[in-house]
């Protein structure tokens, strides 16, 4: 295992939905706040955003006993270990960090929007202006610089913390228990294990545009992990690949309403 | 606060009501969490909506708005009967055991002494029987029928958990669960606490409801201890500061009397607002009250200030006797043309204050008007506002620019009293200065003026001591603050000890009332050490007790204390009554621990030995508070506009000392069909204050962008409005447009068997900018405000909400 391996632990039942994490994100990226209305929710930008790279969602919801709840959720990239849009970008844009994050360089991304299709959580966005596309990379530069991201930094309450993959994986087991009920550990047992882990009060599926089986989508590992190496051997692998990305690639929809194609297994 | 931020976490239970603490003292918070995390603390949330506090909160219980005191009334109805009270405590350390007059009563909502007509009470009937010696008639037993403690009892019993849960809307199972919850912390080694702000403030009795929160206080011995107290939350505004340097106007500099009129000598001022007491044991710090404002006068006018003129005195203004001068009373009083001039500084009150059409018509009356802010606002534009004339607009506007909080050096109160010096971290754009700078600029310019052309009454204005400019000609908040602490203004000796003059005074112990010293606010005595060391620059980690007081990090008032009463953690022997959170412990001959509330024995002692509540003329804490305006014990009135038009509990349907205004703009409707929904008003985390300053930053305004209004899902669906759909909000006194956002967090209340709707509204916008985000709800806000404090009732008001036809 990489020694240096990082994970980002999001305690959602110790969040106060204060959004600091919101706008330090934006600071620290120099992301532009944009014109919005309020649409009958606290959580504004409605959705994750080319200018907003992590999310407040906030969610009301009456529990089995007639309990209300408030439900605050951190949304961001996951940095999937068996991340779909690094297997997918064909320029090397996004890629994997020393830290198991997934970086991107933004001045090598073409724009093709491959990532917005592949991604099982709806992160990257596309950037119109500078036609790019833009997400979270964990503040890669301030971990270089030995600094906590800048959401981390911000967070008042302790429900964002980040460190070790093991004592992090293990830091949310051991609060998942001591909270019991439904608490669960959201993150380390899918796509290879991601590295940002979230400890849920509720069960997965209660939460809205999270996913409860999240995959990489099967086409994208037949393509970019069993077919493309046999292609860029076999003659003839250029016709099968149009023939794949047909397949996989046709019925999505990579424009504005990017979300109902890109909730997965959260249905 | 009596105790301080870090202090939450060691609480057992922490009932938070009139607070949203997670969404306006985020920072604050962590430590309510972490005593949830780490010692098991309950955190109990009582509030009217379901709010990012509740969501963090073992539980939430909605109440109506304004009906705190009823809810209270019950809990102390439960601890008497149900024996939950902390006995020792309560016989030792408050006036439950003091004898009342006889003639004292109560009847039907009315304390004995009330004068209809006045709307007022004389207070003849809310004082103790004395002794030969002049000392309270006290009975330990606490059996005494006139007694305090039984007063109280026969007082509560009409707060039955049938009557609380009528008025308030909360069911009885919910009363209890808090009561017990929370009464649970009557115990030696228990502690609860109360986290209050302004939702327990806006209110026609909010002074009442806090003072009823105390007494919980006291009779669960949850005052002085650590975990314990009443903490009001204040936060960025620096309310503590601005408090400590009296904001308010009955205040002086630490809470020293401002004069009246008919206390036309000194002699007078000072044998009014000094409190004696016959009892030895009593140590009633407040006696020391000459020496406080001797030394603020000294302050103001330095050597002009001599014993042959009272020290100056006579050049102090004075209030009119029995005249409120409240934002509410001056907004008033430029409606009817009798105020002129307006200094606004640091506010936006086109926004912020009750009833903002009368606000900008009274705006409209003034001659002129100054403004002192980072960015242009809704008061100093107010003549280009909506429905405003600028050419029929004869005032005079003129906009200072202020620079920022980080753009200068001061010091800052955080809400546990620790001043705390903080430096200048960036330059002012332009020609930005800090307020202190512009207000030493135009008192200087008016001595000049005053010396060149002479004018009415100048000696107050000529003899000002103002020079706080440091060599480069700029303010200087460090000269500012040093003048503040004091100095001894000639060579003294005390107990032994010689102070050079041009010393700062250690301690406010020190202040003398011949005239040697100076103290600009005696609290702040001590935040300097004789040799001139900035203690509010301190930054210490090192923490004895292992409790979080932090002695060496700032400088709390009084003298670095971080628990105020702290004495009374201990019994009457000194040993504390909780052996694991031990603030302070008597050896025999000295305390050790927190700084001791005075360095006396414990009251065990005959001799040597003083009572905790030093600050009160009696040496306990006061069950019965004689100085109230509208009753010794708390009463549950409906607030000024209601769904009720009779209080459940009196034929008093209000607080019987409310102020009322009488203008055409001060329309009101109680019980009415026309405005038939309890609304209540408040802040979001996203913007500061009337949003004056954090409108502008896109980053936050995009998160917050516009007006809005908070309705339960029931009441949107009998009015048929949606989720995001725009709606008109209107009471007696205008109206807004804004959002609505339809909620699971608004529920109706069940009111003397009647379905009660309540809704709610941010007040952070206005019409300025942007320009689509709507204007202040506090249209909509009734200019009456607490009998005390005039502190307006934001919280608890009528209004209609309706769909807007659009047209086409």
């Amino acid at each position: 295992m990489n020694k240096n391996e990082l994970v980002k632990l999001i305690d959602t039942t110790k969040c106060t939905a204060c959004r600091g994490c919101q706008v330090a994100c934006k600071q620290w990226n120099e992301m532009p706040g944009l014109k919005t209305r309020n649409w009958g929710s606290y959580q504004n930008p409605p959705e994750l955003g080319w200018n907003t790279w992590t999310l407040v969602r906030f969610q009301e919801y009456v529990d089995s006993k007639g309990i209300l709840k408030w439900l605050f959720r951190k949304e961001g990239c996951m940095h999937c270990t068996d991340a779909a849009c690094v297997k997918v970008c064909p320029s090397n844009a996004l890629y994997r960090t020393e830290f198991g994050t997934i970086g991107l360089h933004a001045s090598l991304c073409i724009g093709c929007k491959e990532c917005i299709t592949a991604c099982p959580f709806d992160v990257p966005k596309y950037n119109p202006h500078t036609d790019t596309i833009l997400k979270c990379d964990l503040c890669y530069d301030r971990l270089k610089g030995g600094e906590l991201p800048a959401c981390v930094k911000s967070c008042p309450t302790g429900a964002l913390s980040i460190g070790k993959k093991e004592v992090m994986i293990e830091n949310a087991y051991t609060r998942a228990k001591e909270l019991g009920g439904d608490a669960n550990v959201y993150g380390d047992t899918f796509v290879g294990g991601t590295h940002v882990l979230y400890v849920l009060g509720e069960k997965p599926e209660v939460y809205e545009n999270l996913p409860a089986r999240p995959a990489v989508p099967l086409t994208i590992v037949a393509w970019k992990d069993w077919f493309k190496p046999l292609s860029l051997i076999a003659a003839g692998g250029v016709l099968i690949g149009s023939f794949f990305h047909y397949i996989t690639h046709g019925p999505k929809d990579t424009g504005g309403n990017s979300d109902q194609t890109c909730k997965g297994g959260g249905e | 606060m009596t105790n301080h931020w870090i202090d939450l976490q060691h609480s057992d239970c922490i009932l938070i009501m009139g607070s949203n603490a997670a969404e306006h003292h985020p920072i604050a918070f962590k430590w309510m969490l972490r005593g949830k995390e780490k010692n098991g603390t309950k955190l109990i949330h009582v509030d009217p909506r379901f709010t990012r506090t509740s969501a963090r909160c073992d539980y939430h219980v909605p109440l109506r708005s304004g009906t705190d005191i009823a809810f209270l009334g019950g809990m102390i109805n439960y601890i008497l009967n149900s024996d939950k009270y902390f006995k020792d405590y309560v016989v030792n350390y408050t006036n439950a055991p003091f004898i009342v007059v006889k003639d004292f009563d109560f009847n039907d909502g009315l304390f004995t002494g009330y004068d209809k007509a006045e709307k007022k009470y004389s207070k003849e009937t809310w004082v103790f029987e004395k002794d030969a010696a002049g000392i309270p008639k006290k009975d330990p037993s606490l059996t005494d029928p006139n007694c305090v403690f039984q007063l109280m009892k026969k007082h509560y019993s009409r707060y039955t958990l049938e009557k609380v849960s009528s008025i308030t809307g909360v069911s009885r199972e919910d009363l209890m669960k808090v009561y017990t919850d929370y009464a649970s912390t009557g115990a030696g080694d228990r502690a609860g606490t109360i986290c209050y702000a302004l939702g327990w403030t806006h209110h026609s009795t909010g002074t009442q409801n806090i003072r009823t929160m105390a007494m919980i206080q006291l009779l669960l011995g949850n005052i002085g201890i650590c975990g314990g107290g009443v903490n009001a939350l204040r936060g960025e505004p620096n309310v503590q500061g601005s408090t400590d340097h009296c904001i308010l106007y009955g205040n002086l500099p630490g809470y020293l009397k401002m004069p009246v009129a008919s206390l036309d000598t000194l002699e007078k001022y000072l044998k009014k607002y000094t409190p004696v007491t016959n009892d030895p044991q009593s140590p009633n710090y407040y006696r020391n009250y000459p020496k406080f404002y001797i030394s603020f006068l000294k302050s103001l006018f330095d050597d002009k200030a001599t014993p042959e003129n009272e020290f100056g005195y006579s050049w102090m203004p004075k209030l009119d006797d029995g005249t409120p001068y409240s934002l509410m009373h001056l907004f008033d009083a430029m409606y009817k043309g009798t105020v002129k001039g307006l200094f606004s500084v640091g506010t936006d009150p086109a926004v912020s204050s009750p009833n903002a059409n009368k606000v900008r018509k009274a705006l409209e009356k003034l001659d002129w008007l100054v403004s002192a802010n980072i960015f242009d606002n809704e008061t100093c534009s107010f003549w280009k506002g909506p429905g405003v004339d600028p050419g029929k607009v004869k005032t005079e506007c003129f906009l200072l620019p202020a620079s920022a909080t980080m753009e200068k050096e001061g010091s800052q109160t955080n809400s546990g009293r620790w001043v705390q010096w903080k430096y200048k971290a960036a330059r002012a754009p332009g020609d930005a200065i800090p307020v202190g700078e512009m207000f030493i600029k135009i008192i200087d310019a008016v001595k000049a003026l005053y010396a060149g052309e002479g004018g009415i009454n100048p000696e107050p204005i000529l003899n000002f001591k103002s020079d706080y400019i440091n060599r480069n000609g700029a303010f200087s908040a460090l000269k500012a603050a040093r003048q503040i602490n004091g100095f001894f203004l000639k060579d003294t000796i005390i107990d032994g000890k010689t102070f050079r003059k041009g010393q700062q005074v250690p301690t406010f112990g020190m202040l003398q009332d011949d005239g040697s010293t100076c103290s600009g606010n005696w609290l702040m005595a001590g935040s300097f050490t004789t040799d001139g060391e900035n203690r509010m620059t301190a930054r210490g980690k090192d923490d004895p007790t292992g409790l979080g007081l932090y002695p060496n990090w700032a400088w709390a008032w009084p003298v670095n204390r971080r628990i105020l009463y702290n004495r009374a953690s201990c019994d009457i022997n000194g040993r504390p009554y909780n052996p694991k959170r031990k603030l302070l412990e008597w050896t025999g001959h000295k305390w050790v621990g927190d700084v001791p509330d005075g360095g006396w024995a414990p009251m065990a002692d005959r001799e040597n030995g003083k009572y905790p509540f030093i600050m009160k003329a009696d040496g306990v804490g006061s069950l019965f508070g004689p100085g109230m305006a509208e009753g010794p014990f708390s009463e549950h009135y409906e607030p000024f506009e209601s769904p009720l038009s009779k209080n459940p509990l009196s034929s008093q349907l209000n607080n019987p000392a409310l102020h009322v205004f009488e203008t055409d703009m001060d329309k009101t409707a109680s019980a009415s069909d026309t405005f038939p929904y309890v609304c209540t008003t408040y802040s979001c985390t996203e913007h500061w204050c009337s949003g004056a300053l954090t409108r502008w930053q896109a980053w936050l305004l995009e998160m917050q962008p516009e007006a809005y209004v908070e309705i339960g899902e029931k009441l949107a669906h009998e009015k048929g409005i949606k989720n995001g759909e725009r709606v008109k909000v209107s009471s007696a006194r205008g109206f807004v447009k804004c959002v609505a956002m339809v909620t699971k967090r608004f529920r109706p209340f069940l009111v003397e068997g009647k379905t009660v709707h309540q809704v709610g509204m941010p007040f952070n916008y206005g019409w300025l900018f942007p320009e689509d985000g709507g204007d202040s709800c506090n249209i909509l806000t009734p200019s009456v405000g607490d009998a005390n404090t005039h502190c307006p009732e934001y919280k608890a008001f009528m209004v209609n909400v309706s769909k807007i036809q659009e047209a086409g």
